[in-house]
């Protein structure tokens, strides 16, 4: 293969690509739209929050998420592998840009920011949102690294968003410092496990290690392991997974409820889809015949892989189903450790998330740990997803879709709750939980929105919430049953006391905004009554309260999503 | 199909999305203007009373020969997860029905006590209906889950905004007490759900299998039709020696059928899914040592919600035990009889002592529901362990008694609490030292007091009575121990509630605070009290006519049960008996029939047919007695 033939393959590839990488095209363009727009004096006629919105939902209409229904969508790697479109690509990125939709329509009811800073707010979220959309797409240890720093230093800044305030800047600053840590560790977990098999591309490391894995020496397993828990941190660190949680309170308490949402919804979806793409990236060849073959005509894996290595690591095992089985089957002992190691840290997560926001005064701490412990239960769904997926497809499905029915939930009623909490910070000026006593006297409509998402974060039936937890609860019953394994059983016993563990901290908010009399010095009736923040507070209560009637189209189209993924 | 429970269940709910429209008058504190209140109750008592009629119909209608489902509701709602909107009555449902619409009509009837956020309270009512009438009706487990955890939201905030002064305290406990129920619960269903396969329950049937013969063949299970067709599939391609997917189950009969019939649910799952169930039911019964949060809600609650909650909450727990964790648990629930019954008699030993030990009236009445319910929780585990011969006759008497104790319990502590409420309304306060001569002042109050109160005690021709006695005589044969501790309750009974009468109403005078307040009962009261008495009355005189619609279905339960205990758990004991005296010449005739047990499955089938034929000819000749046994001990 000369230089020529090369290039030319690489710009096939590149122009069949691009198809497949429209929304964030768009959103580059957004990017450089918003940028370049206060260049000229336009800026004071145009507000540059409709450029955003129309941008969003361009980007959203772009990532077409009605393609996954019927299971239509082929596992593709576009860009020589760096990156791989498949029905869980599409349904994440999908909810990703919705959430973006709903996030910029809040942004502007709630006015922060203000017209001169959206600017430079939106094109922070925008970058964020496009590294997020990287994250769920990546399929290279390389683009890894790159989706996550991508999304990870635009957050930075939106931490400290309101300028001028201490306790913003310290958020911005941990968060930042915390950050470079986590991506360094991670990045050397990365070169490390890249070095131990020649390769970053995700599928050829399975390749890899399934042949090599029985004959690895003892140092050999101990630096695979090593490079394990050094990415673990990584991703920890964005999933906000105890032990390192710790900047989540403390950043969440200095920016702004808007920053907050953004944070805890955008960011841990495209956290969970990275760690589900990392999972079954290592641990689990999919497809692997016709894979073969496209590998050794297009050769994407190899360019990809950096390294030749790979053809001779696929070459014995073509088109051969039995020995398909044995490659999946070699990787069992990865999946059992990535299973094992996300279950316990999942374990440790939500049950610190729920007893740490025992003790929280202030509404947005409060939903920090919140925000934690439902990393917590929503890691819960990969470990029956890795426990099963070389032996029992239909769990390994459930699990999938379990997660991703978890997050579409997870986005109403995180951003109902924060919603409120930003619509009250501007009636109130205050975010103290003891502030909010007696609310519904004045608020009813907001009141009730907010406990409907607050009782839905508990997974109280009939609501929304209910049905994430159910269907990740579900997976594991059915993973423990097919596998016999303990840890599963001991997860699903771990969820259960922690649903009801989080019911006091939920219930207290609830209890004082209902229950208790209206707060000293709070004169919430001098502001106007609700208007457009009831319109859009009801708009995102009503899917929590209602999907129990719409289960059933939802969960199918989450099943479609998965089913390309690891069939 | 007619759409006449859905229409029963989501009635209340429509209602209360409409007063949720409807203008609210209140004052500075929350009070509401006296023409606005009545008109908010007014709509809530009416839609209480149409769905109380709704329920009538349902009862004359009903066929009580019938021990089948009835009814049925039954549409496709989450296919990928086996869910389906099943809904349908029968004989151990229907009661429970009846009993809480008539309390619903009848606290709706005390709530004009309550004069703050009225349109709240009603809403809140309205949809707890939903909750408690959708729970006896649901026959789908995981639409049985829904309404069970439904109803906690409105329980909480109708204890925590219109309670007492530890409302708040009390309206969590209950809240996280049941919750903790409703998780283990949960953990459970999964377990079964996903150990479940319906295929097997038509896997004998001969010949050409289609959705049509599967359907007449397991068509009492209620499964939807789409399911009928995948089994005949199933059924078909496992013939055919094809791998087939197992087709997972939340219907209640299915789920049942497959514990009773197949060995789908190993032992150990079973007895872990009957302790999980059985502890989520009980924090609801509520039996000890998971009973205390029931006299701090009771307390706390306003009158009203306390007769719901004694009235018709309680007796979820029991419904629960009677439908999920015995048909589907059978082995956990033989194995673990004399936990049941342990905690049963416990109950009601610590619920007396502690019912004599309060000053508080209220506390005193609630203890005395865990008293109370301890004989249901008894009534129902009097299963098993007869030696040396079997008898399933004893359990069907149990839990008709348990039945019975838990229709009577609903009228008569319901009754209880209001009187309590009428008083403290009052006086505004309820220590029962500073009570005394209310007989003077309320001659028609104390009169109602005192019947309802003899209903609770288990006075022959009220009400309390028939529950109790059946109860403790099934245990008899059970265990002699149990029996006459259970007995020796009613002496306790009696002295707590002779002696709160006695402080109470009689007496020469009255000797608390806001003695200027006391005034004989108005109408509305009056009509609440005596429709109650009344109930416990008719329920006493005339026990037969809840029996003979529970008989049926009952027995049908009880037989099922028996053939399953005859199969499994008896032939089992003779099995390891027979190892165990192997070389001792054993009975001709048990040996010949053990034999045959061994030898194919084609005598094991015979054997099975005997001990049915035997378990049911057995059923024919048990209603008679119970019957009997009812007309001698019934005035």
């Amino acid at each position: 293969m000369n230089l020529q033939q090369l290039i030319k393959q690489l710009a096939n590839d590149s122009t069949e690509s691009l198809s497949w990488f429209l929304p964030e095209i768009v959103l580059c363009a957004v990017i450089m739209l918003l940028l370049l727009v206060r260049l000229f004096d336009g800026k004071q006629r145009l507000d540059l929050w409709f450029v955003a919105i129309a941008g969003s939902v361009v980007s959203f209409l772009f990532s077409q998420p009605w393609l996954v229904c019927g299971g239509g969508v082929e596992r593709t790697e576009i860009f020589t592998g760096l990156l791989v479109i498949d029905g869980f690509t599409i349904a994440v990125r999908s909810i990703i840009l919705l959430f973006l939709v709903l996030f910029l329509v809040f942004t502007k009811i709630s006015g922060i920011p203000d017209s001169d800073d959206s600017p430079d707010i939106y094109t922070l979220v925008f970058g964020a949102t496009l590294g997020m959309c990287l994250m769920v797409s990546s399929n290279h240890l390389l683009m890894i690294f790159l989706a996550i720093e991508m999304a990870s230093v635009p957050s930075y800044a939106l931490a400290g968003m309101l300028k001028g305030r201490k306790r913003g800047s310290e958020a911005a600053l941990k968060y930042a410092i915390y950050g470079a840590g986590a991506a360094g560790v991670m990045l050397y977990g990365i070169s490390l496990l890249a070095g131990l098999t020649s390769s970053a591309h995700l599928p050829t490391i399975a390749l890899q290690l399934a042949e090599n894995l029985g004959t690895m020496s003892g140092s050999e397993q101990l630096v695979l392991v090593l490079s394990g828990l050094l990415i673990s941190v990584g991703l920890a660190f964005k999933l906000s997974a105890v032990p390192f949680h710790f900047w989540a309170p403390d950043v969440f308490h200095g920016s702004c409820a808007e920053v907050n949402a953004f944070l805890s919804i955008a960011s841990k979806a495209a956290a969970l889809g990275l760690l589900v793409r990392i999972g079954i990236g290592v641990g689990y060849v999919p497809g692997l015949e016709q894979e073969v073959a496209q590998d050794v005509e297009a050769g994407p894996a190899v360019v990809a892989g950096l390294l030749p290595v790979a053809e001779e690591a696929i070459e014995p095992i073509e088109d051969s189903v039995e020995q398909e089985v044995t490659v999946n089957e070699a990787l069992q002992p990865v999946r059992d450790f990535i299973g094992k190691l996300i279950a316990l840290l999942a374990m440790i997560t939500c049950t610190f998330g729920n007893l740490a926001a025992y003790s929280q005064t202030n509404i947005k701490r409060l939903l920090a740990y919140s925000t934690i412990a439902h990393a917590g239960y929503m890691m819960m769904a990969i470990a029956p997803l890795m426990s099963s997926l070389g032996s029992d497809y239909g769990v390994a499905e459930g699990a999938l879709s379990g997660l991703l029915l978890y997050i579409v939930v997870y986005v109403f009623m995180n951003l109902g709750a924060f919603a409120v909490v930003a619509f009250l910070r501007n009636y109130i000026a205050s975010e103290e939980i003891a502030d909010y006593s007696g609310m519904i006297r004045s608020r009813p409509y907001i009141v009730i929105c907010l406990v409907l998402a607050l009782f839905s974060l508990v997974g109280l039936p009939p609501l929304a919430g209910f049905l994430g937890k159910f269907a990740v609860f579900a997976s594991i019953a059915d993973a423990f049953r097919a596998t016999d394994a303990t840890y599963l059983l001991v997860l699903l016993l771990v969820g259960g006391v922690n649903t009801a563990l989080s019911l006091y901290y939920y219930l207290r908010v609830a209890k004082i905004m209902v229950m208790e009399e209206p707060a000293e010095g709070v004169d919430i009736e001098q502001y106007p009554k609700a208007g457009l923040e009831a319109v859009y507070l009801v708009a995102i209560t009503l899917p929590t309260a209602l999907l129990i009637f719409f289960w059933n189209p939802v969960h199918a189209y989450v099943v479609d999503a998965v089913k390309a993924l690891i069939s | 199909m007619s759409a006449l429970i859905s229409t029963i269940i989501f009635l209340p709910t429509i209602i209360a999305l409409g007063l949720g429209f409807m203008p609210s008058k209140k004052d500075e504190d929350g009070v509401n203007d006296p023409a606005n209140k009545n008109l908010l109750l007014g709509i809530t008592l009416v839609t209480s009373i149409v769905v109380m009629l709704l329920t009538f119909v349902l009862w004359t209608s009903f066929d009580s020969e019938s021990g089948a489902i009835q009814m049925a509701e039954n549409l496709a709602w989450i296919p990928s997860f086996d869910i389906s909107y099943l809904m349908g009555l029968d004989g151990i449902s229907l009661p429970l029905v009846l009993l809480t619409s008539v309390v619903s009509v009848l606290a709706i009837g005390a709530s004009w006590s309550i004069n703050k956020h009225v349109k709240a309270y009603c809403v809140l009512f309205l949809l707890l209906m939903t909750g408690m009438l959708g729970v006896f009706m649901a026959l789908d487990f995981f639409l049985f889950y829904i309404f069970w955890e439904v109803m906690l939201l409105p329980m909480y905030f109708l204890i925590g905004i219109w309670g007492g002064p530890r409302r708040e305290y009390a309206a969590i406990k209950f809240f996280i007490y049941t919750l903790v129920g409703g998780v283990l619960m949960l953990i459970a269903i999964l377990m079964l759900y996903f150990s479940s396969d319906v295929t097997e329950l038509a896997q004998h049937i001969e010949g050409d299998v289609t959705a049509e013969v599967v359907q007449a063949e397991l068509g009492n299970l209620h499964l939807h039709e789409t399911t009928y067709v995948a089994i005949a599939d199933n059924v078909n391609n496992a013939a055919a020696g094809e791998a087939v997917e197992p087709i997972h189950t939340f219907n209640l009969r299915a789920l049942a059928s497959i514990g009773q019939t197949t060995e789908q649910f190993s032992v150990t799952l079973q007895r872990w899914a009957f302790l999980l169930l059985f502890i989520g039911f009980i924090i609801k019964v509520p039996s000890i040592p998971v009973h205390t949060w029931l006299p701090d809600a009771h307390v706390e609650a306003p009158t009203p919600i306390s007769m719901i909650l004694a009235g018709v909450l309680l007796k979820m727990g029991g419904y629960g035990i009677i439908r999920i964790c015995y048909p589907i648990c059978p082995h956990g629930g033989y194995d673990l009889a004399y936990l049941v019954c342990f905690l049963g008699v416990a109950s009601m030993l610590y619920g007396a002592f502690a019912a004599l030990a309060q000053t508080d009236f209220k506390r005193l009445v609630a203890y005395s529901s865990v008293s109370h319910m301890g004989y249901v929780v008894l009534g129902m585990g009097v299963w098993s362990i007869y030696a040396p011969e079997y008898n399933g006759d004893y359990w069907a008497m149990g839990i008709t008694g348990a039945m019975y104790q838990m229709i009577g319990h609903g009228i008569s502590s319901a009754g209880m609490f209001f009187m309590v409420g009428i008083i403290y309304d009052r006086v505004h306060h309820r220590n029962l030292a500073e009570f005394g001569g209310l007989y003077g002042k309320m001659p028609r109050y104390t009169a109602l007091a005192m019947g309802l109160f003899f209903a609770g005690l288990g006075l022959p021709g009220l009400c309390g009575f028939i529950g109790e006695v059946l109860v403790v005589l099934s245990v008899w044969n059970f265990s002699k121990l149990l029996a006459i501790l259970s007995a020796a309750v009613v002496i306790l009974t009696a002295a707590y509630i002779l002696w709160c009468l006695q402080r109470v109403y009689l007496g020469p005078q009255y000797n608390g605070p806001h003695e200027e307040e006391i005034k004989p009962i108005n109408s509305r009261e009056f009509a609440i009290g005596g429709t109650l008495l009344g109930l416990a009355i008719i329920f006493g005189v005339f026990p037969n006519i809840l029996i003979s619609r529970m008989d049926d279905t009952i027995s049908a339960q009880v037989s099922d049960l028996n053939t399953w205990t005859q199969k499994v758990k008896l032939a089992n004991a003779e099995d390891a008996e027979e190892a165990g005296e192997a070389e001792e010449v054993a009975d001709d005739e048990v040996h010949a029939e053990e034999a045959d047990h061994s030898d194919s499955h084609d005598s094991e089938d015979a054997v099975e047919g005997e001990a049915e034929d035997a378990v049911e000819a057995s059923n024919a000749d048990r209603s008679e007695p119970a019957i009997e046994q009812l007309s001698a001990l019934a005035p």
